[in-house]
C-alpha cells in the first residue's frame, strides 16, 4: 500500500485556489443589505489549494483504503458483495441527479416509477404486504419498525406493551433501537446449537411484550430452525415479530420472512441489494410490513393511481409514524438497489441465496479441514459462519485480532472480529456469492500460513500488520488525548 | 445475471468438498414448508444494455426544468473532480473503517472533514456526519437532553421558522423518548422569532432552544439575542445552519456572548446533487465539553506502535456496538460517501470560492425578488434582509400558477399553503449561483404571462 499522506491543510497557501470552480465575484455591493452584526468577521479557514493538488491528495488518500474493488472483504454480517458499476452509472444520470425533492410529481414519473416498482419487488422477495423506502440505514429502518410496533399496540389501546425481547446474539443496534423507541429490552439466551431457547422465550413473553427482534439466519450464521414455534409463542402472547434483515442475503429467493411469520422487517439495501457501503454510508433501510401494520408505515410512500405515480403523505396515511427524514430518504441509493434488482431478475435473486450459501459452506469446510474450529460444526452454515480461535489464543497466545491483522498483510480484509459477543475469539466470515472459488482457496491458504506462523514465529502475527500504511494504532491514546481536528501546531 | 463467477466444474467440486450433491441440500435445515419454488412478482432479468436504456428513458422523462426551488435542498455547481474521486472504488466500495490500518484513506478523510466543518461552524469538534439535516437536528435535541444537566424537563423550544419537515421528523423520532417539542410563533411582519417572546419561559425549565439561520423563510434571526437569552436561563442552543451561508454569516460558535452549544445542518449544498432528496448528509459540531454526549462516528489522530501518526475511530464507548441499550444512539453509520464529496468540494472552493458562491446566491435571490415583486399581485411577505431565499405573497392561489409554470419548464418555488396557511397564497423562492440574470428574467416574464392569463380567465 501507499505511504502516508499529509493532511490537506499542510498543502494550503494563502491566495491559492481552484478558481475555475468559483462563480464570478459579485463585488461587495451584493452584500450591502446584510447587517454587519450578522456577518462573519473573517473567512473560514478552509484549505487553499489548486485543483490538481486536491485531486492528487484525495486520490492518494483513496489508495490507503481496502475496498471491494481491490480486496476480498469477508466481513461477516456486512455482505460485502460486488457493487456493479452499472448501478452507479445509471443512478447518476443527469435527469435523476438534478431532480429537486420538492419538484412536482408531473416531472418525476420516471423516478417514481422506479421507486414504486422497487417497493413491489421488495414485497415479493420478502413476502410482506407493504414497503416504505425512506429509512436511511439499517438502524434507521429498525427504528421505524419498532416505532410501528409501538404505534400498533397504542392504536389498539394496549398501552402497557413496552418490552422488546432480543436474543443475546443480536446486533447491538437491536437493543439500542428498542431504547430509542422508549422500550425496555429483555435479553434471552441462545442454546448450544445456536437456536433461541424456547423455554426462556415462553418465560419472557407476557402482557408487556411489544415484540421480539430476530435475525434469521441469526448472527451465529445458522438458520433458526424453530422459527414457526417462536412466531406462535410471541403471537399468542400478543406480541409482534421483527425481522432484522441484516442476513437476508442468505435466504434471498429461498425463504421469505413473511412466510416465517414476521410482521415487520427492515432490509439493508446496502447489503443484500448491493448498494455501496461508501466507507460507512449511505445505507438504505427500507421497511416491510404485514397487513396489520400497513397504516403505520413511515412517510413518504409511492402510490399508483391508473398510470400515474404519486407520493402518499399524511392525508393518505393518517396513522403513519411520520417522517424520519427531511425528504425521501436516500433516493439515489434506492435507485441503485432498483437497478441491481432488475439486473438480477427473479432467477438471479434465487442464485444469490444459493451461491452465497454455497461459498460459505465451502469455505467453512475447507477451513475445518485445515484445522480451524467452527463454533457450530454440526450445523449447516448460512451465508456466513463463525470460526473460534480460542484454542490458538490459549495455546499460542495469538488472538482473533492478531489473525485479523495478519490477514491484511496477505491482502485480505479481516473478517468481523469479536462479534457475536457470546463466542470467544471469533471470526465471523461471510464470503458472499460474488467471490470465486479461487479467492476462497487463496483465503484458506492465507489462514493456514498464519496458523503455521503463529506456531513457529508468533511475534510476527501478534505485531501485524507489517505492510499497511500504519502499524497498530494506540486507541487508548486516541481516546485520552483527543485530537479530532487539525491545528497548525498539533502533534498527536 | 447475479455477478456469480462460478463454473459448473467449480460448483461440482465445492459441493463435493461440502459433502452434498445438490445446492438445494444446503438449505436442509430450513423447514421444507417454508421454502419457496420461484419468486413470483419479480420480473425476469435485464442485461446491462437493457437496464441502461430503461433508466435513460426514465431519467430523460423527468426532464430538466429551470428550478427556483430551495426549501432545504439547493442546486449548486459541483466541480467535476468531486464525484470523479468520490466514486473511485476505493472510497465507493469500502466498508466502515473498523480495521483502521486498512482504512487510513477514509479515516483521514473524516478527520479533514471534521476539521473543515468545525472551522466553518466556529465550533470545537465535529462528528463524521449524520443521515441528513433533519436527523441531525433530532439527534442534537436528544444530545442536548443528555448534556444539559441543569434541566430535567426534556423540553425543546422550536420556532415555527424552522423547516417544517425537520419539526415533523423531530416529533416522529424523539417523542417516544419523552422529549417535548414546543413551537414558538414568528413575527408576521418580519418573519423571524422575536427574542422578546421568550420572556414567558424565563421562570421555566427549558432544555434547549433550536435556532435556524437563515430560517425556513430565508430571513435572518437575531441569533445573538436569542442565544444570550438561552444561556441566561440555563437553556442550551442548537443552531441549524446552511453551510454555504457560513462563508458570510456569523458562525454558530460566535453567536451571542458564549456561542451556540451544538450546531447542525444539511450538508447537501456542499457538493451533493439534489437527487430527489438523498443521499445527503447532516453535520454536527459542538463544544469539546460535550463531545462524549455527541452521537455518531468520530475520528481521532493518534500514534501507531512505531510512533507514526495515524487515524482511528475513537470514543467508541458511546456507540451501540459497545454500549448496546445504553448507547447515545442506535446509529452505526455516517454518510461516508457524501461526507467525502463535501470534503473534496470544500477543498476546491476554499474560503474564497465558498464566499463567492454565497454572495452570488444572495445577489441572485435579491434580483429575483426585485424582479418578481414588480409584477402586480406579487409582494414580499416580510421586511428585512434574506439570505438565499425569500417568501412572496400572491393575490391568488399558488398551486395553479405553479402548475402552469411547470408546464412551461419552470419550477417556480414551493407553495407554502400546506405549511403556513396563515400567510395566504405564498411561495418560497430561491436562486443560487447556478441561475443567470437571463434565467431570472425568463421566470419574471413567464410569471407575468401566467398571472395575466389567470386574471383573464
Amino acid at each position: 500500500m501507499s505511504a502516508r499522506e499529509k493532511v490537506i491543510f499542510e498543502y494550503s497557501h494563502p491566495g491559492r485556489g481552484a478558481s475555475d470552480q468559483w462563480p464570478h465575484d459579485p463585488g461587495p455591493a451584493a452584500l450591502a443589505d446584510l447587517p454587519a452584526g450578522l456577518r462573519r468577521a473573517r473567512l473560514p479557514e478552509l484549505p487553499e489549494v489548486g485543483e490538481l493538488e486536491a485531486v492528487r491528495h484525495f486520490t492518494r488518500l483513496s489508495q490507503l483504503n481496502f475496498s471491494i474493488d481491490t480486496h476480498f472483504y469477508p466481513l461477516g454480517s456486512c455482505t460485502m458483495k460486488y457493487n456493479p458499476k452499472a448501478c452507479n452509472q445509471y443512478a447518476m444520470l443527469p435527469g435523476f441527479l438534478g431532480r429537486h425533492p420538492l419538484a412536482p410529481e408531473s416531472h418525476g414519473q420516471g423516478f417514481l416509477a422506479c421507486m414504486y416498482e422497487l417497493q413491489e419487488m421488495l414485497k415479493a422477495v420478502t413476502g410482506m404486504e407493504g414497503v416504505a423506502l425512506s429509512p436511511m440505514a439499517g438502524a434507521h429502518g429498525e427504528f421505524a419498525g419498532v416505532a410501528m410496533i409501538r404505534a400498533y399496540h397504542r392504536a389498539r389501546g394496549d398501552l402497557k406493551r413496552n418490552e422488546i425481547i432480543v436474543p443475546e446474539a443480536a446486533h447491538g443496534t437491536n437493543p439500542a433501537t428498542a431504547t430509542m423507541c422508549g422500550c425496555v429490552v429483555r435479553e434471552i439466551a441462545v442454546n448450544a446449537q445456536g437456536d433461541v431457547d424456547l423455554d426462556e422465550l415462553k418465560q419472557a413473553v407476557g402482557p408487556n411484550t411489544a415484540g421480539i427482534m430476530l435475525t434469521n439466519p441469526s448472527t451465529l450464521g445458522v438458520f433458526e430452525r424453530r422459527i414457526q414455534q417462536v412466531a406462535r409463542i410471541v403471537h399468542e402472547a400478543g406480541g409482534l415479530l421483527y425481522y432484522d434483515g441484516a442476513n437476508l442475503n442468505a435466504i434471498l429467493g429461498k425463504v421469505r420472512p413473511g412466510d416465517m411469520g414476521f410482521d415487520v422487517i427492515h432490509m439493508n439495501l446496502h447489503k443484500t441489494f448491493s448498494t455501496p457501503h461508501g466507507g460507512g454510508g449511505p445505507g438504505a433501510g427500507a421497511v416491510g410490513v404485514a397487513t396489520r401494520l400497513l397504516p403505520f408505515l413511515p412517510l413518504p410512500v409511492v402510490g399508483k393511481e391508473g398510470e400515474r405515480y404519486r407520493w402518499l403523505a399524511e392525508a393518505d396515511l393518517p396513522q403513519s409514524i411520520g417522517r424520519l427524514s427531511a425528504f425521501m430518504g436516500n433516493a439515489g441509493v434506492l435507485l441503485r438497489a432498483y437497478i441491481y434488482m432488475r439486473l438480477l431478475g427473479r432467477e438471479g435473486m434465487r442464485q444469490v441465496g444459493e451461491y452465497a450459501t454455497l461459498n460459505a459452506n465451502y469455505l467453512l469446510k475447507r477451513l475445518m479441514a485445515a484445522g480451524f474450529d467452527a463454533a457450530y460444526p454440526e450445523r449447516r452454515a448460512s451465508h456466513e459462519f463463525i470460526v473460534t480461535l480460542k484454542r490458538q489464543a490459549r495455546e499460542l497466545n495469538v488472538t482473533a485480532m492478531d489473525f485479523a491483522k495478519r490477514l491484511l498483510d496477505h491482502g485480505f480484509h479481516a473478517p468481523t472480529t469479536y462479534f457475536p459477543l457470546l463466542v470467544p475469539e471469533c471470526l465471523l466470515i461471510e464470503p458472499t456469492e460474488t467471490e470465486s472459488k479461487d479467492t476462497l482457496d487463496a483465503f484458506v491458504a492465507a489462514m493456514s500460513q498464519i496458523q503455521k506462523e503463529a506456531e513457529q514465529e508468533p511475534g510476527r502475527v501478534t505485531s501485524a500488520p507489517h505492510t499497511m500504511p500504519v502499524r497498530r494504532l494506540d486507541d487508548v491514546r486516541a481516546a485520552r488525548q483527543l485530537d479530532l481536528t487539525w491545528k497548525p501546531t498539533a502533534q498527536p | 445475471m447475479a455477478f456469480i463467477p462460478h463454473t459448473a466444474d467449480d460448483v461440482a467440486r465445492m459441493l463435493a468438498a461440502i459433502g452434498v450433491s445438490r445446492l438445494e441440500d444446503l438449505f436442509d435445515e430450513i423447514p421444507r414448508e417454508l421454502r419457496i419454488k420461484a419468486l413470483a412478482g419479480v420480473p425476469a432479468e435485464l442485461n446491462e444494455m437493457e437496464i441502461g436504456r430503461l433508466m435513460s428513458e426514465r431519467a430523460a422523462a423527468d426532464g430538466t426544468a429551470l428550478s427556483f426551488l430551495g426549501a432545504g435542498a439547493y442546486e449548486h455547481h459541483i466541480p467535476a473532480a468531486v464525484w470523479a474521486i468520490t466514486t473511485r472504488g476505493e472510497f465507493y466500495s469500502a466498508y466502515t473503517p473498523y480495521q483502521a490500518e486498512a482504512s487510513q484513506g477514509t479515516l483521514q478523510m473524516i478527520y479533514e472533514f471534521q476539521t473543515m466543518i468545525a472551522r466553518l461552524t466556529g465550533m470545537e469538534v465535529s462528528n463524521a456526519s449524520m443521515y441528513d439535516g433533519a436527523s441531525a437536528m433530532v439527534e442534537a435535541a436528544l444530545m442536548a437532553v443528555r448534556a444539559n444537566r441543569k434541566s430535567r424537563a426534556a423540553r425543546i423550544l422550536v420556532p415555527t421558522t424552522v423547516h417544517p419537515h425537520y419539526r415533523r421528523a423531530a416529533v416522529a423520532t424523539a417523542a417516544n423518548q419523552g422529549l417535548r417539542f414546543e413551537e414558538l410563533p414568528y413575527c408576521t411582519e418580519e418573519g423571524v422569532t422575536p427574542a422578546a417572546s421568550l420572556a414567558r419561559f424565563d421562570a421555566e425549565d427549558v432544555t434547549a432552544l433550536v435556532i435556524q439561520q437563515p430560517n425556513f423563510f430565508g430571513r435572518l434571526e437575531d441569533v445573538d439575542a436569542l442565544t444570550d437569552w438561552a444561556h441566561a436561563h440555563n437553556v442550551l442552543v442548537v443552531a441549524v445552519v446552511n453551510p454555504t451561508s457560513l462563508a458570510l454569516l456569523k458562525p454558530p460558535g460566535q453567536w451571542g456572548t458564549r456561542g451556540a452549544d451544538i450546531a447542525v445542518g444539511e450538508g447537501q449544498p456542499l457538493g451533493v446533487p439534489l437527487s430527489s432528496g438523498g443521499p445527503y448528509f447532516g453535520f454536527m459540531t459542538t463544544r469539546m465539553e460535550f463531545v462524549r454526549q455527541m452521537p455518531g462516528r468520530i475520528v481521532g489522530r493518534t500514534l501507531d506502535v512505531a510512533g507514526h501518526e495515524g487515524f482511528t475511530l475513537t470514543l467508541q464507548a458511546r456507540e451501540q456496538h459497545i454500549r448496546r441499550a445504553k448507547a447515545t444512539s442506535n446509529i452505526c453509520t455516517n454518510q461516508g460517501l457524501l461526507m467525502t464529496a463535501a470534503t473534496i468540494y470544500l477543498s476546491l472552493m476554499g474560503p474564497q470560492g465558498l464566499a463567492r458562491t454565497a454572495a452570488t446566491c444572495h445577489a441572485r435571490t435579491r434580483e429575483l425578488v426585485t424582479a418578481l415583486t414588480r409584477l402586480p399581485g406579487v409582494r414580499p411577505a416580510f421586511t428585512g434582509p434574506c439570505f438565499h431565499e425569500a417568501v412572496l405573497l400572491l393575490d391568488r392561489p399558488a398551486a395553479p400558477l405553479l402548475k402552469a409554470l411547470a408546464a412551461r419548464g419552470i419550477f417556480g418555488g414551493l407553495d407554502l399553503g400546506g405549511y403556513y396557511p396563515e400567510l395566504g397564497p405564498a411561495l418560497l423562492v430561491c436562486a443560487t449561483e447556478t441561475k443567470t440574470q437571463a434565467d431570472v428574467e425568463r421566470y419574471r416574464a413567464t410569471l407575468q404571462e401566467t398571472l395575466q392569463a389567470a386574471r383573464a380567465a
